[in-house]
């Protein structure tokens, strides 16, 4: 008896030992992240966490980061928010003051974001979000906050923009353009609206239809038999991914011609797979997409990334995986930049963040957003999502105005 | 308010808005008359009803994605949803039944938060339509378009409805439902098996609540999270048309789908869903009212 629990302890503290040797051997920097895995959010926090993990593994699998002469491993410790704003704020807490992390990446969605920075902010602790676009988060003075994508009111706007500029080479005036909008009742989609108005006033153009739907909503129906009686030229919707799918489904089976419709959401919501040919023409705001030529040392291009992502996770990657990728690797420019694990010195690296990713450039303003990378427009064309603005990065010109219903049978 | 000029200068779209609103609102009813019947017969008003709802529309989705007609995802979801709300009465419900309408309204309650998360974990929270392209038919130069979709779900309801009154009426199970909603202790008495009634009437509501989804993915978008605004809307009707009042129940659900479009039109889609709270609490204030005058006459 004696001799066999001898023997259990010598193999027990054999393998603790074996188990022990690396991890003495490398230093690691633990990053944490409260992501949706249930609840409502359960799809996106699932490419967060997909693209968070991705980084991580090809930054430690080239080496890990370099902090003065230290060479340390990444690591994640994630919590699940249950899609709660108050939760994910108890979790924030949590990390810093049990797990006492020092840096912390963002969740997923602009509420939950929003309710994590006052914490992150309390304690002084740098978080960089990827999934946060409300502009309101950027407006309240934090100084520990930092978003790598575009904020939520330029989701749009291009889409005006390239309306207008569409207009004028076809010799019209874009001031007599007339827009109608159909935006989700909530921060995200209130913010975009935001956006799509002040780039409408400094074009003239004039709203005809200022429909704002609901959380609970379940049918555009009525708001598009007015949009059938007072033809608009513009169409704009923004609301989630049910926004995106209701609208391009309604918007065929009404045939509702206008000259563009355009939406955010639509790529997740997958309306080309979904609705099919009535979808083609629908204008889709993104964040980014595997087709544009940005480029860095840890994946490449953002088509390599694309591939890598698949090849991991079995599925193309959606922006909002792109750019949690794209937040690990402020962390680590900024870490091997400050020379130190000092919270302020972290801190003040990242505000000073100046790189090219994969994902876009990187460049924060003092308010903590990305003002360095463009929003881009993809267009519904033969079941794809093509680039079609800014101009720089389509793949093919926009398709302006759309053909009516009635010339595609 | 210019939209009501709108209508006056072009009636046809005061057409599209009542052919859309009859379309949808009979789905309602369909919805509420399963609500009324729980609520009448076993005397619990169902919260999940709207979560059966969004089950059965991923059910027909899911026989849909896996190359059946779309034609065997009503009968499919009907089917699962029977042996789900049976299951669910005889683990469950049989718990609550005859008890505080309190109790009740908790007990389905944690149910339908349940339900949603699960969906939630086998589904995901994409959203999800079924499209089966069946085309659309346009009147009016165009300005009036009815979704053939929208025609064959509402002769899907109407022939659910019928099915459910023959049943109802004529058959001997049918008639024991009845003698145990009228009085349970006496069904009882006469030899009714009360709890297998009580069984049976969940499952059918599930079951209809589910034929009724399947119908739902097919015209409008399912998510996991979208039940509560089905169980709100058939509540609605419910408190309108009153328990065991089935032409009440069809009249309200048309007159919902039909406001809610106009609604919708007029002062807009902000308006859409909370008018639905509005006329609950009118009509909630006008019928205490009613009942206050009522007593006043007793008295």
């Amino acid at each position: 008896m004696t001799r066999h629990l001898v023997r259990g302890f010598a193999l027990a503290a054999f393998l603790m030992a074996g188990i022990a040797v690396p991890a003495l051997a490398q230093e690691t920097i633990l990053l944490g992240a409260a992501v949706s895995e249930t609840g409502k959010y359960s799809a996106e926090g699932m490419h967060t966490k997909n693209g968070y993990d991705l980084a991580v593994e090809r930054i430690n699998g080239m080496g890990g980061v370099t902090v003065g002469d230290t060479t340390y491993m990444l690591e994640i410790k994630y919590y699940d928010d249950e899609s709660e704003a108050a939760r994910a704020a108890e979790l924030a807490e949590r990390l810093v003051n049990q797990d006492d992390i020092q840096f912390i990446l963002g969740p997923y969605g602009s509420p939950i974001t929003a309710a994590m920075a006052p914490i992150t902010e309390q304690y002084g602790v740098p978080m960089v979000e990827a999934n946060g676009a409300s502009r309101s988060i950027f407006t309240k003075g934090y100084k520990f906050t930092f978003a790598v994508l575009s904020t939520s009111d330029q989701y749009l706007s291009s889409a005006i923009d390239l309306a207008a500029e569409k207009a004028t080479e076809m010799g019209e005036d874009p001031s007599a353009l007339r827009v109608a909008l159909a935006m989700g009742d909530d921060n995200f989609s209130q913010d975009v609206r935001a956006g799509i108005v002040e780039a409408i006033e400094r074009h003239g153009m004039e709203i005809v239809i200022d429909d704002k739907l609901p959380d609970s909503f379940t049918d555009m129906s009525s708001t598009l038999a007015k949009v059938k009686a007072l033809k608009p030229d513009l169409l704009l919707i923004s609301g989630h991914d049910k926004g995106a799918l209701t609208a391009a489904r309604q918007i065929a089976e009404q045939q509702v011609d206008v000259s563009m419709v355009a939406m955010t959401h639509c790529d997740s919501a997958d309306i080309a797979g979904q609705v099919g040919p009535g979808a083609e023409y629908t204008l889709c705001a993104a964040q980014w997409a595997p087709s544009l030529t940005y480029e860095d040392d840890w994946f490449g291009t953002a088509a390599q990334y694309a591939a890598d992502f698949e090849v991991q996770f079995g599925y193309a990657p959606p922006y909002q995986a792109a750019e949690s990728t794209a937040a690990v690797l402020v962390f680590a420019d900024a870490f091997t930049r400050a020379g130190s694990l000092d919270r302020q010195a972290v801190r003040d690296a990242i505000a000073a963040t100046d790189m090219e990713t994969f994902y876009g450039g990187i460049d924060f303003d003092d308010t903590g957003k990305n003002i360095a990378k463009p929003m881009v427009l993809f267009q519904v064309l033969d079941g794809q999502y093509k680039v079609v603005a800014p101009t720089k990065w389509a793949a093919e010109p926009a398709v302006y105005p759309r053909p009516t219903f009635a010339e595609r049978s | 308010m210019d939209m009501i000029g709108l209508l006056f200068e072009a009636p046809p779209l005061a057409l599209q808005l009542v052919i859309d609103g009859v379309l949808i609102g009979a789905i309602f009813a369909l919805i509420a008359y399963g609500m009324a019947l729980v609520w009448g017969v076993m005397k619990i008003v169902n919260i999940c009803q709207g979560e059966f709802v969004i089950l059965g529309g991923y059910i027909s989705y899911y026989v849909w994605q896996a190359g059946y007609p779309l034609a065997i995802g009503v009968p499919a979801a009907a089917l699962a949803l029977f042996l789900l709300g049976w299951l669910l009465y005889r683990t469950i419900i049989f718990r609550v039944v005859e008890q505080d309408l309190f109790i009740s309204i908790l007990a389905t309650f944690g149910l339908a938060i349940l339900l949603a998360q699960l969906m939630n974990q086998a589904f995901g929270a994409d959203v999800r339509t079924a499209d089966a392209g069946f085309g659309n038919w346009f009147l009016f130069d165009n300005l009036v378009s009815i979704a053939a979709i929208k025609l064959v779900s509402f002769g899907v309801t109407g022939i659910v409805a019928a099915l459910l009154i023959w049943f109802m009426r004529r058959t001997r199970f049918g008639q024991a439902i009845r003698a145990t909603a009228q009085n349970a202790r006496a069904a009882r008495i006469l030899g009714i098996d009360t709890h297998s009634i009580y069984a049976f009437t969940y499952g059918l509501n599930a079951a209809i609540c589910g034929a009724a989804g399947a119908l739902i993915a097919m015209i409008w978008v399912i998510a996991p999270f979208g039940g509560l605004i089905y169980t709100l809307r058939a509540f609605m009707i419910v408190i309108v048309a009153g328990i065991g009042n089935l032409p009440g129940v069809i009249a309200a659900g048309l007159g919902l789908g039909i406001i809610e479009q106009f609604i919708g039109f007029v002062l807009g889609a902000q308006f859409q869903i909370a008018l639905i709270f509005v006329l609950l609490v009118i009509i909630l204030v006008w019928r205490s009212q009613l009942l206050r005058r009522r007593r006043k006459v007793l008295e």
